[in-house]
């Protein structure tokens, strides 16, 4: 039985259709990345995902509790076995790298101050922050802010990760660090992780399958080994890296063209 | 014409939104009062009370002091110009003592707070809702109203009202040094006449205000920060439109609360 299931889900902001239709099953322990360009809506899916908006129609059923109509009660239950890392990790700059670990912890459990600090050196440590938790996040770099942003996501040992463009804006080297710390906590945990990235090295270095967005619908899901073969000129396009929309620079040109001509018209 | 209407009837329900959001808010905050009580609510929240209590009131201290002292030489010179010439210099001591416990102590101490905290409050959560913080909090299963808004609501009830006390008797203090250097009317006696000329009553009404005014600073200020859409831009937006917004709402919610102890207390 999946763990997330996604059923004709429809989003649209403004009328503009965003996310068309689109299901998809991800299975207990898998490696689920979700890979696009931008604007392909792979942001929009994850935050559906994990219930931050409601869609248009469709379900988005999470360990069969489908968060889309639930009550908030169910919905705050659901959450409890979800970890989030997002983008911009977004620790709050107020506390610490420790205070921002241990806070789920603080909030959802009765645990003893002396075994939260320890909880939170150990999910500090499996991300390699443990030296740095009396920092500000303002005083960490963009790589170790993520990894800090992990640590608080696993501090309630969830089933699900979900990460949100884990090595957007680093180096390759701290971007492969981050790749084979998802790696370590898939092994060493067991948990169901989503990653939404727009790197392929990165993507078929963690995938178990990848879903591919394209304006909004899977254009292809499958194993890395199947969307790498994969014949479909939309996937080549993205993993060829070939520019799509040729015909509009050759609109720009017309039209500048035709403005030109309309200057000399006037003149 | 079309165009007038159209506009004057989006506006008026933008103004009517606009108001609806503050209500939903302040009653999702009562809700959520209890949690920054201390002894009965979460001692991490209680603690986030205190460090507010301490900017919204503490820190503001200088500031409305001096404002009061001001104001209080101000009212009384003035005061004192035109009684002058009635013979009447002794009901400086009933303006001043009266003015400022009824009026201009509640209304200095608002207008003080909206620009220092109000703003304050804008900018805090519009930046979290910018950097992810707003979201992230979601999905760790934690209310924004519960952990931002309530704790900084509390502080505002509990510290406006002891900043109106404390520019009350600076008001009057000034009050009392203007008789003293202009008609050598003795301290003991100015602070005899001025208890004498304040009722119970105006003491309870300014401080019925100054919790109104509490009220409006803290809720507009949170709004404006949670309705911030976009960039960094949009944050200097919001945090000028809070100290806009409850600046003007405290001067319209003086108006009403004052005729309507106008029309109660009326012989």
């Amino acid at each position: 039985m999946p763990i997330i299931s996604i059923r004709d889900l429809v989003v649209e902001y403004d009328g503009r259709r965003v996310l068309d239709r689109l299901s998809l099953d991800v299975e207990p322990g898998e490696t689920m990345v979700l890979l696009g360009g931008s604007g392909s809506g792979k942001s929009t899916l994850l935050r559906q995902i994990i219930g931050l908006e409601r869609p248009k129609s469709g379900s988005v059923i999470v360990k069969g509790v489908d968060i889309t109509s639930c009550s908030p009660a169910e919905l705050k239950k659901v959450r409890h076995s979800i970890g989030v890392a997002f983008q911009s990790a977004a620790l709050f700059n107020s506390l610490s790298v420790e205070d921002n670990v241990a806070l789920p912890l603080r909030e959802h459990t009765r645990l003893a101050p002396s075994i939260i600090n320890l909880m939170v050196w150990m999910k500090l440590a499996v991300v390699g922050l443990a030296d740095f938790r009396k920092l500000l996040p303002q005083a960490l770099s963009g790589g170790m802010k993520k990894r800090g942003a992990v640590a608080r996501a696993l501090a309630l040992d969830p089933e699900i990760l979900v990460l949100d463009e884990p090595s957007a804006g680093l180096d390759p080297i701290v971007a492969a660090e981050l790749d084979e710390l998802i790696l370590l906590l898939k092994q060493a945990f067991q948990m169901t992780v989503i990653v939404v990235t727009h790197e392929m090295p990165s993507a078929f270095r963690i995938a178990d399958r990848i879903a591919m967005l394209r304006k909004g619908t899977f254009s292809s899901v499958g194993t890395k080994e199947e969307i790498r073969a994969s014949q479909d000129p939309q996937v080549r396009h993205f993993l060829d890296r070939i520019p799509e929309d040729l015909g509009s620079a050759t609109a720009v040109a017309d039209h500048f063209e035709k403005y030109l001509h309309s200057q000399e018209t006037n003149q | 014409m079309a165009n007038v209407l159209e506009d004057v009837g989006r506006r008026t329900l933008n103004d009517l939104d606009y108001v609806g959001s503050l209500n939903i808010q302040l009653w999702s905050t009562l809700r959520a009062m209890k949690s920054a009580l201390p002894l009965v609510g979460n001692s991490y929240r209680w603690q986030a009370t205190m460090q507010q209590m301490l900017q919204i009131g503490y820190e503001a201290l200088p500031m409305v002091s001096l404002m009061a002292i001001c104001t209080g030489f101000i009212l009384a010179m003035q005061g004192a110009a035109e009684l002058r010439r009635f013979g009447a210099m002794h009901y400086v001591i009933d303006l001043v003592a009266v003015g400022f416990t009824r009026e201009l102590g509640p209304l200095l101490t608002a207008i003080a707070v909206s620009g220092r905290s109000g703003s304050a409050f804008a900018a805090e959560i519009g930046t979290m809702k910018v950097t992810e913080e707003l979201d992230s909090l979601r999905v760790m299963a934690l209310e924004p109203i519960e952990f931002v808004v309530a704790p900084k609501y509390l502080a505002a009830l509990i510290s406006i009202p002891c900043l109106t006390i404390i520019s009350n008797s600076f008001g009057i203090v000034a009050g009392g040094l203007f008789m003293f250097f202009s008609t050598r009317l003795t301290p003991l006696l100015y602070f005899r006449y001025a208890l004498e000329s304040i009722a119970l009553r105006d003491v309870i009404t300014g401080l019925i205000k100054s919790v109104a005014f509490a009220t409006i600073i803290a809720h507009v200020g949170c709004l404006e920060g949670f309705r911030v859409r976009g960039g960094p831009d949009s944050v200097g937006r919001s945090t000028t439109s809070a100290v806009v917004k409850s600046t003007f709402l405290v001067i319209v919610a003086d108006a009403v609360f004052t005729a309507i102890f106008y029309i109660t207390v009326r012989p």
